[in-house]
């Protein structure tokens, strides 16, 4: 098959899990709930909408290509970006930290994705934003929780700029034999993530006794995790065809996203947990903010990005 | 309103909810075609366009901000978005030059059947402090216009999307509560009535840091 085809079966098969699903839904709805309101079957039919809307979304993306994915996820970045520093602390002196952080080092990450210029956007963020923005933030005078401010606007560009802008690197990775198909690693990357995250949410709902972080979140449990890993790492390794990989291979590295993604997950709750809410955010109805969405994305991103970077380039 | 009006308003509603992600959580009450006094902090020049973007589109035509004319009436474009697209009612603030009565003016709008929008801290709010003593003039409003109701609605973030002497906003999330509403008790003090809007108002705001 063609990189072409193979971008058309993916899609069709995943229209195809979003069509039963949706079927699924409408029928729990009819018998289970009868048509009255009722909690879970309705979260789980706004998820299915907001499932379509996300898969037409990176669709539309790919048929522009490289320009059209590199948009999509500078704009994903704005908004995870905007749901963060909402949710932190800032004074009134971080005005010249967070317009550059929105109006410069946004952009200009994604230019220099777009550019290809690994040697650079590789180090953009982490060495010279790190450094750039205490001294902006110095420039302002007010020392009143310098460094925790300061910290926190770096560690916001660092998720939600710099990691993310890892899932369209990936089409800047130059691997043998699979020229003009790096649109399908990010396929792979964000069907494995997905499904593990769904995966994960259904076998807790189903079996979930043990939690496995009860101090972080009520809902994640030992036997979510372990479920949906597995079933996400099969997925994976199904899906060996579309990626440069052999199949055990392909199933070490859904591996290995699933595991980053979980943790993210983790993390990600952890820091809502401390700041008091339940989402990042209202956007996406059914699962919250973007980065409610993102999390297991954001960091099983660069972990995958360097994997096939440093064994298969 | 011509159709370009309507086209500009509709442009400012895109613009600020795009900016600003704004959302209106009608905590306290429902959206309601009746003419209603919304009153709210005030902490930029952004927070008209906050409270009227984010109104339902059938409740937003029929409700007036309240404004300064020494600001709004400055430049072409300011007094024509004043006049025409956010159809503010602009009231002179220099008590020794005026000609008009604020308080009858408002009252006329709110007799025409529609709603406004006002700033009871008089003033923007560019201190350190939540929120400014407010001005009589929202007893004043309510005394001539009995039983109307006033509906606080607290505005979070502003601040920080639009710094005071800053030109270009930042592109942070922003929150509206509206609250219950409050009407003037028959036998109801000025300060009682003042006072008691302000908890309202204050009472709607997150927990701080």
């Amino acid at each position: 098959m063609t990189a072409q085809q193979q971008t058309y079966s993916l899609f069709f098969g995943i229209g195809a899990v979003l069509v039963i699903a949706s079927f699924v839904g409408l029928v729990l709805k009819a018998t289970v709930a009868r048509g009255e309101p009722h909690a879970t079957i309705d979260n789980l039919n706004t998820r299915i909408k907001a499932w379509w809307v996300m898969v037409l979304a990176i669709g539309f993306a790919f048929v522009f290509g490289k320009t059209g994915v590199i948009l999509l996820f500078a704009f994903i970045s704005f908004f995870a970006l905007r749901e963060y520093l909402t949710l932190t602390y800032t004074r009134s002196a971080d005005y010249l930290a967070l317009a550059a952080a929105f109006y410069f080092v946004l952009p200009a990450q994604y230019v220099l994705v777009h550019v290809g210029w690994y040697g650079l956007y590789a180090i953009f963020i982490p060495v010279y934003v790190s450094l750039l923005l205490p001294i902006l933030e110095a420039f302002a005078g007010d020392t009143k929780r310098f460094l925790e401010r300061a910290a926190k606007i770096q560690w916001g560009l660092l998720i939600c700029v710099f990691c993310v802008s890892h899932v369209p690197a990936l089409l800047t990775l130059e691997i043998a034999d699979y020229e003009d198909s790096n649109l399908l690693l990010i396929a792979f990357l964000v069907v494995v993530v997905q499904s593990s995250d769904v995966l994960q949410y259904v076998w807790g709902k189903l079996l979930g006794r043990h939690l496995l972080a009860p101090a972080i979140s009520p809902s994640k449990t030992w036997e979510g995790l372990v479920g949906g890993v597995a079933c996400a790492t099969a997925i994976g390794a199904a899906l060996w065809w579309i990626t440069p990989f052999n199949p055990w291979q392909a199933a070490l590295m859904a591996f290995a996203i699933n595991a980053m993604g979980f943790f993210g997950g983790l993390v990600m709750s952890a820091i809502k947990r401390d700041r008091g809410v339940k989402d990042w955010g209202t956007l996406i109805e059914g699962h919250g903010g973007m980065l409610d969405r993102l999390d297991s994305v954001v960091f099983a991103a660069p972990i995958f990005f360097h994997l096939t970077r440093y064994f298969w380039t | 309103m011509s159709t370009f009006d309507t086209l500009c308003a509709h442009a400012l509603c895109v613009f600020t909810k795009a900016l600003t992600g704004a959302r209106m959580i009608w905590q306290g009450c429902a959206p309601a075609a009746i003419p209603r006094v919304y009153f709210a902090n005030h902490n930029s020049h952004g927070d008209f366009a906050l409270i009227w973007a984010c109104l339902p589109d059938d409740l937003r035509v029929r409700t007036r901000p309240v404004a300064g004319a020494d600001y709004w009436l400055k430049g072409r474009l300011r007094t024509y978005v004043a006049q025409r697209v956010i159809r503010a009612v602009l009231i002179d603030r220099n008590r020794e030059t005026r000609t008009d009565d604020p308080i009858a003016q408002m009252a006329e709008v709110v007799a025409g059947g529609d709603s406004l929008i006002v700033f009871p801290e008089g003033t923007r709010n560019t201190t350190e402090e939540e929120l400014l003593p407010f001005k009589s003039g929202i007893y004043h409003l309510a005394h001539t216009c009995p039983d109307t109701e006033f509906v606080p609605v607290w505005i979070e973030n502003a601040k920080k999307v639009m710094p005071k002497g800053k030109l270009l906003p930042l592109p942070l999330l922003c929150t509206l509560t509206v609250g219950a509403p409050l009407t003037l008790g028959p036998e109801e003090a000025r300060d009682d009535f003042v006072g008691r809007t302000r908890a309202a108002l204050l009472a709607l705001k997150p927990p701080p840091e």
